[in-house]
C-alpha cells in the first residue's frame, strides 16, 4: 500500500484547515424531487423538515414538471439507458441530432453540439478554437467552468472590470496585434443576476474585429422577451458567435450542456473538443426530456411570463421591506449583507423559518460582498414568496439590517 | 527601466486595472494583492501578460504562483529573474 501515513495526514490537515476557515460545504439531503415545497434533512441525521426552496436554479420549474418526467420515461423505454459510448463511435442517436437542431432553431443560431454538461462546454470550446496568437479577452466576474476553459487555451489573456465598457474597448485596442480576438462573457452573472451589456459588446467586437462569446446558463430558457437569452433581450441575436449554456438549469435541470453558434466553429469543435470525444455521449433519457422542454417553451411563454412576474413582486416587496440588493430584472436575487458570518447566520435562520437560501462568503464572491442569493422560481406561488418575505424580514429585524445602507451594515458587522 | 521605475510601474497598473475608479486605496510595494482578494487569481494572468509584453520575456506558469504574484516587491523579484532590471 502507498498511501502511507504521511499522505493521509497531509490530507486530513488540509479538510482540518478548510474547516478552521468556515469554508466546509456541507451537503444537505433533499427527500423528495425537486420543486417549490421540498423536504430536507439537514444536519445528517435531523428530522426531515418541509421547507421552500429558493435556491434552485430550477427557474421554469420544469425540473419535475410531469410531461419533463413523461418524456424521460418515454426516452428511457425508446431508447435506452446508456449509450456506452462516446458521441463518434456508437454514441449518436437520431434523438441527439433532434435536439441539437431544436437547440439551435431556439437560440436562433446556425448549429449546436451537446456536451455532457457546461462546464465541459466551456473546458472545450477556448482550446480548440484559439491559438498563442489569439486573444481572449473576459469580464473579470465570468463563471469559474471559463476561467478553467481559458487556463486550458495558450492564446493571451486580458480580463476586463465587470461590465466595463470603456475597459473592454483598452483591452480590444492593446491585443490589436493579435490574429484572433475573442470576448468572453457570461449573459447573466451569477452572483449578481446583472446582465452583461451585449448590444455594446457586439458593438465593440464589429469595432475592433473581434468574436463574441457568451456563456448563457443563467438565462436560457426565460430571458428575452420569448426567452431565447440575453442575446434576445439585449437585441442582439445573430450577433453573438459563440452561446455555451446548459440543460442543467431552467431546461429541466438534469445535466448536459452545448455550444450554439457559428457553423464552422461547431463543426471544429465536433472534431477536437476533447471534453466531447472523450466523454460519454448525454444518455437518452436527459435527450428526450430535454426536447420536451424546449418544446414545451417554444409553444408558450407562460411559464417565463410567470416568473417575470413572481421576480418583479419579490424584488418589489423586498425593497420595500428596506433590504439592501441591486436593481434589476433576473430571478437571481442578492440580498447584500456584506459581512460572512451575518449572511451564513442570516441563512441559518431563514432555514429555521422554512425557507431554504445558501449564505455566499468569500471566496465565492468578493471579501465584504457577502449576501444571500435568492433564486426565484416559475413554480413559486404568491404565498410561497410571501412566506419568503415574511421571514427575511422578521430576522432582518433581528439584526436589525433593515433600511439600513451599504456602510451602516457593515459599520455594525465589519466585511 | 530603473528598479524603482518599475515598481512604480507596476503600482500604477494595479491600481488602474483592478481597483474600481472610486477606489481610494493605497497601494504599496508591500500590500498584499492576491492573499488580500485586491487582484483575484483570474485577473492575475493579465497581469502576467502585461508583464511578458512589457519586458518581452516568459514567465512559466510553475512560476506564476499566486505567492509570486502577491506583492509588488516579489513581482519584481520575478522580473528581476526573468528579465534585465
Amino acid at each position: 500500500m502507498a498511501y502511507s501515513g504521511k499522505t493521509k495526514e497531509f490530507y486530513q490537515s488540509e479538510l482540518k484547515g478548510i474547516k478552521e476557515a468556515g469554508l466546509n460545504k456541507e451537503e444537505r439531503y433533499i427527500r423528495s424531487p425537486q420543486a417549490a415545497d421540498i423536504k430536507v434533512e439537514f444536519p445528517e441525521g435531523a428530522p426531515e423538515k418541509e421547507v421552500v426552496n429558493f435556491c434552485a436554479n430550477n427557474y421554469l420549474g420544469l425540473s419535475s414538471h410531469p410531461e419533463v418526467v413523461k418524456a424521460a420515461h418515454q426516452g428511457l423505454d425508446a431508447r435506452g439507458y446508456g449509450m456506452s459510448s462516446v458521441r463518434f463511435i456508437c454514441g449518436t442517436q437520431d434523438i441527439h441530432r433532434e435536439l441539437e437542431k431544436k437547440l439551435t432553431d431556439f437560440l436562433g443560431t446556425e448549429a449546436t453540439i451537446l456536451f455532457p454538461s457546461c462546464m465541459d462546454a466551456n473546458a472545450a470550446v477556448f482550446e480548440v478554437l484559439l491559438t498563442p496568437q489569439d486573444a481572449m479577452i473576459a469580464d473579470k466576474l465570468v463563471h469559474a467552468s471559463i476561467v478553467d476553459g481559458m487556463k486550458l487555451c495558450k492564446a493571451q489573456t486580458y480580463v476586463y472590470k465587470h461590465c466595463n465598457m470603456e475597459h473592454l474597448e483598452e483591452k480590444l485596442k492593446e491585443a490589436q496585434e493579435n490574429r484572433f480576438r475573442m470576448i468572453i462573457t457570461d449573459g447573466v452573472f451569477s452572483m449578481d443576476g446583472d446582465i452583461a451589456p451585449l448590444d455594446k459588446i457586439c458593438d465593440l467586437a464589429e469595432k475592433y474585429d473581434a468574436m463574441v462569446l457568451v456563456d448563457d446558463s443563467h438565462s436560457t430558457g426565460f430571458v428575452g422577451k420569448t426567452g431565447r437569452g440575453t442575446h434576445e433581450h439585449c437585441n442582439v441575436m445573430g450577433r453573438v458567435d459563440l452561446i455555451t449554456t446548459t440543460l442543467g438549469k431552467a431546461l429541466g435541470g438534469a445535466s448536459g450542456g452545448c455550444v450554439s453558434g457559428r457553423k464552422e466553429l461547431v463543426d471544429l469543435l465536433r472534431q477536437r473538443a476533447r471534453p466531447y470525444l472523450f466523454s460519454n455521449t448525454v444518455p437518452p433519457v436527459i435527450v428526450s426530456a430535454a426536447s420536451k422542454v424546449l418544446d414545451l417553451i417554444s409553444k408558450t411563454t407562460e411559464r417565463r411570463d410567470k416568473l417575470e412576474k413572481n421576480t418583479l413582486y419579490f424584488r418589489k416587496k423586498m425593497k420595500e421591506a428596506g433590504f439592501d440588493f441591486r436593481e434589476g430584472t433576473h430571478p437571481i436575487v442578492p440580498i447584500m449583507l456584506y459581512n460572512a458570518k451575518l449572511a451564513s447566520d442570516f441563512a441559518k435562520d431563514l432555514y429555521q423559518e422554512g425557507i431554504y437560501v445558501i449564505g455566499f462568503f468569500f471566496p465565492v464572491v468578493a471579501k465584504g460582498q457577502a449576501r444571500i442569493r435568492v433564486q426565484i422560481s416559475a413554480n413559486h406561488e404568491t404565498k410561497h414568496l410571501d412566506k419568503a418575505i415574511a421571514a427575511f424580514t422578521k430576522i432582518g429585524k433581528k439584526y436589525d439590517i433593515l433600511g439600513k445602507t451599504k456602510d451602516q451594515i457593515i459599520q455594525k458587522y465589519g466585511m | 527601466m530603473q528598479p524603482d521605475e518599475a515598481k512604480q510601474m507596476i503600482i500604477d497598473y494595479v491600481k488602474k486595472e483592478f481597483l474600481e475608479d472610486d477606489s481610494d486605496m493605497k497601494i504599496t510595494e508591500t500590500t498584499p494583492l492576491i492573499s488580500s482578494g485586491i487582484v483575484d487569481s483570474f485577473s492575475m494572468v493579465s497581469l502576467k501578460t502585461f508583464l511578458e509584453k512589457k519586458y518581452e520575456i516568459q514567465i512559466p506558469d510553475a512560476e506564476a504562483t499566486p505567492e509570486a504574484f502577491d506583492t509588488v516587491n516579489n513581482i519584481m523579484n520575478l522580473l528581476k529573474k526573468f528579465s534585465k532590471i
